[in-house]
């Protein structure tokens, strides 16, 4: 699905992404972890497209195209799409309106599915609202997820979907983030995979993911079972997690 | 009555209150021009004429209207009125008729306060007037159309509108330029008395030519009880339109509302502001305005007096830059004249985040979608209490040009 090769980044003239590689297989569901200003952030703007985010060497492939080079909005038509970490509020854009060009997009739902998503995410009364403009951290959280419901994309990149997010609350973005990933116990056939990225993992705990990665200062270091790693970094740290595995 | 004069620090007349242009020479107009009318219906107007009137608001099959009145150039077309208790007729006549208007001619705004004001009083082109009887509520609103037909003709009208205690009145005017028209003034003198328990929503659309020169003159008594209502709406080019229109809250809990919204193109000038006295008790107000250029320049004033203790007004500017090219000068001012007010303001002036159209490209939109769906929502004001009838007409003039020539 996904294919980083050799990916270095710039932002502003500073060098945030380093040599990274990443594979992220159809059907597979991949954890990010990594200290604050580790480069989790932009690696995932930078897959999305976002300008500002220079790529200095390598190439992102997906769904075997080259896409280094794609506009954001061509890249959300091949079926990239993303949560934000810190979405920004959009004065006069309804939550509503996007839904609908969203849907408008699509073939198998019609608008009727709008009621559906929001109902789902209890967002009812934040349809006619301007995107993210008052919306608390955790309504945030939730907002993301009803637009990718909308959105339905092949592969998404959910940062820090679990930051914020109340006890009672994380249960429903654990069971979204599944149904978007196809993660149900289902006998479905999965195709669509995601990237996760997560602090303190609580999210793991709903989605079950394939496989975690650990970038450190713009590099990825290892990849291995989420568990696992998630226990080494609790307990050794990034640096100590890092030696262990290699 | 209480009075109001608008600029009233430059007492003298013939200077020009935008002062940054210099003064428009008044000479440079033609002062007259050949009769036209009157007809009996609207459906008479010449096919362009109609169509350009209906971008202003104006329905020559008067659907859904309480009456007409048409003026092109310096001749009344006609004046009409289909509800009890609206009176609709020239001004002129109107005069004639009421000698009483003379307490209200030339009360709220003042022949001297500039050298328009001036020149209308020395050569006034007709105008409306409008009274409501007491009590009457008027559902569909009234149409007034101020035409102008003549290459670089001046055009001075005045108007009057009085909404009598108890009353209810919807008026829509459109201005407007005919199509081969490229230069001219139009001054245009509106004073508006609303009485006590009264309710006036006026919304004023302006479809002029590139070369126009524009200069309303308003001001608004609103006694007790009163609300009066106003939206503006300016989407199509001009030279350079300058107004600053000013209403007094003159009784309790009167009530003013200024809603504007304004596009600047490349090569026009926008002077444009709402001033309210808060001068009662409980008295309220609220002025909104969204200003837009895509190479124009804009002042986008607003200033809120509250001389009495107990009021409560709120001003709210953003201004959006569409283009490298233009400027938005945003001019809010509070002046508070007593203890125990509560008067805020907000405004705001930028381009549109790249965040954000980044942000909706991420959902799919392409850049001009994520920028349409951003200006859309910026010009979508809500305009609370307004008719739905005035309502289909906001909207339509707000997103017309969006739709045509935007993007
Ligand atoms: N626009 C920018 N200008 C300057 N520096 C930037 C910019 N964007 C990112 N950076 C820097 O790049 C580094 C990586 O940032 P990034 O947001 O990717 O981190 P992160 O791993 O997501 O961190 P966190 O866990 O705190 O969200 C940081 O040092 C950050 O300050
Ligand atoms: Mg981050």
């Amino acid at each position: 699905m996904l294919d980083i090769q050799n990916l270095t980044v710039t932002v502003q003239g500073k060098r945030i992404l380093k040599g990274v590689n990443m594979h992220v297989s159809s059907g597979e569901t991949v954890a990010l972890f990594g200290p604050n200003g580790s480069g989790k952030t932009s690696l995932l703007h930078t897959i999305m497209g976002f300008p500002g985010y220079t790529v200095e060497t390598g190439t992102i492939q997906f769904k075997g195209e080259d896409i280094t080079g794609m506009s954001i909005d061509k890249r959300a038509e091949r079926g990239i799409g993303m949560a934000f970490q810190r979405p920004p509020a959009v004065r006069g854009v309804k939550l509503k309106d996007i839904l609908r060009m969203c849907i408008n997009r699509r073939e198998d739902v019609d608008e009727t599915a709008i009621s559906r998503y929001v109902q789902k995410l209890n967002l009812d009364d934040f349809q006619d609202r301007d995107v993210n403009l008052g919306f608390s951290g955790g309504e945030i959280k939730r907002c993301e997820l009803v637009q990718l419901l909308a959105q339905d994309p092949d592969f998404t990149m959910f940062d820090e979907p679990d930051s914020g997010v109340d006890l009672v609350s994380i249960h429903l973005v654990g069971t979204v983030i599944n149904e978007l990933l196809q993660r149900g116990n289902g006998p479905c056939k999965k195709i669509k995979s995601g990237l996760i990225i997560s602090h303190a993992g609580h999210i793991l705990e709903f989605v079950n993911a394939d496989r975690a990665y650990v970038i450190l200062n713009g590099r990825l270091h290892c990849s291995g079972n989420p568990r696992d790693i998630l226990d080494n970094i609790k307990s050794k740290g990034y640096e100590g997690c890092i030696t262990c595995l290699r | 009555m209480s009075t109001v004069a608008p600029h009233k620090k430059r007492k003298k007349a013939g200077r020009d209150p935008s002062g940054k242009k210099g003064d428009i020479d008044l000479s440079a107009y033609s002062g007259t021009a050949e009769k036209h009318g009157p007809i009996e219906t609207l459906k008479q107007l010449p096919f362009d004429v109609k169509d350009k009137s209906l971008s202003v608001g104006i329905d020559a099959e008067e659907r859904c209207r309480s009456g007409s009145f048409y003026q092109i150039d310096h001749s009344v077309l006609l004046s009409s009125a289909y509800a009890e208790g609206l009176e609709v007729m020239d001004i002129n006549r109107a005069r004639e008729k009421y000698k009483w208007l003379s307490h209200y001619w030339w009360h709220a705004v003042h022949a001297d306060a500039d050298q328009y004001t001036a020149q209308t009083d020395k050569a006034q082109h007709h105008g409306y007037f409008v009274r409501t009887q007491p009590g009457t509520k008027v559902d569909f609103p009234l149409q007034a159309c101020l035409f102008i037909g003549k290459e670089g003709l001046a055009q001075n009208v005045h108007n009057i509108v009085i909404a009598e205690e108890g009353s209810e009145l919807n008026i829509i005017t459109g201005c407007a330029a005919a199509q081969a028209v490229h230069t001219g003034l139009h001054i245009g003198i509106s004073e508006f008395y609303v009485k006590k328990n009264a309710r006036i929503t006026f919304t004023m659309i302006h479809n002029w030519s590139d070369q126009m020169v524009v200069r309303p003159r308003s001001a608004i008594i609103v006694k007790e009880n009163g609300l009066f209502m106003s939206n503006f709406i300016c989407m199509k080019p001009v030279k350079d339109l300058q107004m600053y229109p000013t209403a007094i809250c003159a009784g309790e809990n009167a009530t003013v509302r200024f809603n504007t919204v304004i596009l600047a193109k490349e090569g026009s000038t926008m002077d444009i502001g709402s001033r309210v006295f808060l001068r009662a008790e409980n008295s309220r107000a609220e002025i909104i305005s969204r200003a837009l250029t895509r190479g124009g320049d804009i002042i986008a004033r607003g200033h809120l007096i509250g001389e009495v203790p107990g009021v409560k007004a709120h001003l709210e500017c953003r201004g959006l830059m569409l283009s490298d090219r233009g400027t938005i000068h945003a001019i809010p001012e509070l002046e508070g004249r007593a203890d125990n007010i509560d008067m805020s303001h907000e405004a705001a002036v930028g381009k549109i985040a790249e965040e954000e159209i980044h942000y909706l490209m991420a959902r799919g939109l392409s850049s001009d979608e994520a920028t349409a769906a951003i200006v859309r929502g910026f010009l979508d004001i809500e305009i609370k209490g307004l008719p739905p009838h005035l309502a289909k007409e906001v909207k339509k003039a707000v997103t017309m040009e969006e739709d045509l020539h935007l993007f």
